[in-house]
């Protein structure tokens, strides 16, 4: 064999068109499906197409885009957090019941939450790592847990099913106007949510695509063995993708415990999977290694415009989950259409 | 340049840069290996063969930090080391290449060479120098792909091995170890990778070549270790070997003339006609001693 042969290249891999690039960006099939809602909702519901309703809907996706960010970066690691959902009720709870009946400022309450929130994370990940088990059998443990945990804690303290009234506390205001706050733009009403939703989704981009962070999630998610085996510190990565969850649900818990003044200690059971679905339609793989933050942030926008689409044409709400269930396995075959597509080019 | 160029100096003198002594691994009772010398010199291929369980792997994973021994001494460079992590051993110098090459499949070929050893500019990956770098790198090991964005799981067995060594040299390996290389390759693209092997071993590298083809090791193989049952039961310079020797010390030597005695009666010359009468095929059970049943289930 003559050493042409080996620096000649390999003409069997071609460089690929930038049409055929732009098209195997893991966000594509959710950018696709939302322009496509979009367009679905603005041509059968009059009040969708209302400049005073884009608040709502934008408030709507950020509750749900500022989870599916830690989610989906948690899903590119390679593991799932099905605690996450009822982990929002317990940050809110922790800052609502530490605050009310140890009298603390409420601002203590909400350091305290971030902390359990964080703990929480760090548990799920450390767990994880001990037990060797599946991510969705650890966290559907804690899932459980902590759906006990808020319902009997709050019984204990409270003797109800919701914190108590702390609108008069100390720190009440000032923090009300950190996590709830709304600014009027224009006619378009925002609630402070949307802005950590924007905020969060470009830091999990960077963080992704732009650091050694990134790349380490990439790894652990896509091989771990592999990664492991460059030095790459997986069991790490993967906690502080957990503890990244926890910090999303302290957001969210505590915007929860601040705009309606209480939390429902039965809240946010199912809302995991909401999570789930946003981080999937925006190109997550569920075996992990692969994905976008900025196309779950893109999946959690496609949520919020179909609930409220739903509502503004006049359809029975009841159809909410089965439209995106139908949704769902719609937009994983369009995103696995798309990257093979993308990938034979 | 042929690769059965053979090395003038072989001095035995040369220090080497990886010496084993003595070296063993238990898991629990199980002893995985045990007496294994080997001494690595830069500049030459040291090849080690062993069957299916021979205790290949268990070497590996000692030498590139990802178990420790439990018997003997490593020595790098006339110190003795134990490795806490793979981290630890790249850091002393010693790459692996695995056979399931490390390499994560969706992460594109930039992502994958830099992976553990990311460049960076403050916080910030610097993209643009990690590409670059991967480029040149690939191109001077032969490998060209346009597109560093690919996902390495898109590219051919051959070339993922060779972004695999090429990342190993890149990141200043003085010892590489390569787990396999040519086992799921073709000819071709085998005879690629052997001479990457040779690249490394001219680029001064003391090249750990894991492999259960006589073959392939007789082509690149200065030096050659045979592990059986993980006991080192051949180790010996290429000028006192012939690739007869070697492939016949692989498969187990006198052993292979107790297999063909076992399997005596065999018949291999008898060809059987199809469909016996009533159509139904009839396996019977071949007779197996106790002697036979123990060792199978001891070399489990």
């Amino acid at each position: 064999m003559t050493a042409t042969t080996v620096t000649a290249g390999d003409d069997r891999v071609a460089t690929r068109s930038r049409a055929a690039l732009f098209l195997s960006r893991p966000e594509v099939g959710a950018l696709i499906g939302a322009i496509a809602i979009a367009v679905l909702f603005l041509a059968v519901a009059p009040a969708f197409r209302s400049v005073d309703n884009v608040g709502t809907i934008l408030y709507g996706s950020s509750t749900i885009g500022i989870m599916a960010v830690g989610v989906s970066l948690l899903m590119i690691g390679g593991e799932f957090d099905l605690s996450a959902g009822v982990g929002v009720t317990t940050s809110g709870l922790t800052a609502a019941l530490t605050a009310w009946d140890l009298g603390l400022n409420v601002w203590t309450g909400v350091i305290i939450a971030l902390v359990v929130s964080l703990a929480i994370g760090a548990f799920n990940g450390w767990l994880l790592h001990v037990t060797g088990l599946p991510s969705f059998l650890v966290t559907l443990g804690t899932f459980f847990v902590l759906q006990g945990v808020n319902l009997a804690v709050t019984r204990i303290v409270t003797g109800g099913v919701s914190s108590a009234d702390m609108t008069d506390m100390a720190g009440w205001g000032s923090a009300q106007k950190v996590f709830a706050a709304q600014a009027t733009i224009g006619a378009v009403k925002l609630n402070i949510t949307v802005l950590f939703w924007v905020l969060l989704t470009a830091i999990g981009g960077f963080l992704l695509l732009r650091t050694t962070v990134g790349n380490w999630i990439l790894a652990s998610g896509g091989d771990a063995a592999a990664a492991r085996a460059v030095g790459v510190p997986v069991t790490a990565t993967k906690i502080g993708l957990f503890m990244g969850v926890g910090f999303c649900a302290w957001v969210t818990g505590m915007h929860m415990l601040f705009n309606f003044n209480n939390v429902q200690s039965g809240a946010g059971v199912g809302n995991e999977f909401i999570y789930i679905i946003a981080a999937v339609i925006g190109g997550c793989l569920l075996t992990g290694g692969y994905g976008s933050v900025v196309g779950a942030s893109v999946g959690a926008l496609i949520f919020g415009m179909t609930q409220l689409g739903i509502t503004y044409a006049g359809w029975n709400p009841d159809w909410f989950k089965t439209f995106l269930g139908a949704m769902l396995l719609g937009a994983t075959l369009v995103n696995m259409y798309v990257k093979k597509k993308a990938d034979a080019r | 340049m042929t690769i059965t160029e053979q090395r003038a100096e072989h001095a035995p003198a040369a220090e080497a840069l990886l010496q084993l002594d003595d070296v063993g691994k238990r898991y629990g009772n199980v002893h995985a290996l045990r007496g294994v010398n080997i001494n690595v010199r830069a500049g030459e291929v040291t090849c080690v063969l062993g069957d299916n369980g021979a205790g290949k792997s268990t070497l590996i994973k000692i030498v590139a930090g990802l178990h420790d021994y439990s018997d003997g001494s490593l020595k790098l460079n006339g110190i003795v080391r134990r490795f806490g992590s793979p981290r630890a051993a790249q850091a002393a110098g010693i790459a692996t290449v695995y056979q399931d090459l490390a390499l994560a499949p969706l992460m594109s070929v930039w992502r994958n060479f830099f992976l553990g050893n990311e460049v960076r500019r403050g916080p910030v990956l610097d993209i643009v120098k990690m590409k670059k770098v991967c480029g040149e790198e690939l191109t001077k090991m032969g490998i060209v792909i346009p597109d560093l964005d690919r996902p390495v799981g898109s590219l051919s067995g051959g070339q993922r091995q060779c972004i695999a060594i090429a990342r190993a040299i890149y990141f200043g390996a003085r010892v590489i170890i390569l787990d396999e290389p040519t086992a799921a390759l073709g000819v071709k693209q085998s005879g690629v990778v052997l001479k990457y092997i040779v690249a490394a071993r001219d680029a001064g590298l003391g090249v750990i070549f894991i492999t259960h083809n006589p073959h392939h090791a007789y082509l690149v193989g200065n030096h050659f270790v045979v592990l059986k049952l993980g006991r080192v039961v051949l180790d010996a310079h290429r000028d006192e070997l012939t690739l007869d020797r070697l492939a016949a010390e692989m498969a187990g030597g006198q052993e292979l003339e107790e297999l063909s005695h076992e399997l005596q009666g065999v018949d291999a010359s008898r060809v059987v006609e199809p469909a016996a009468q009533d159509g139904h095929p009839h396996v019977a059970a071949p007779v197996i001693d106790e002697r036979e049943r123990a060792e199978l289930q001891h070399e489990e």
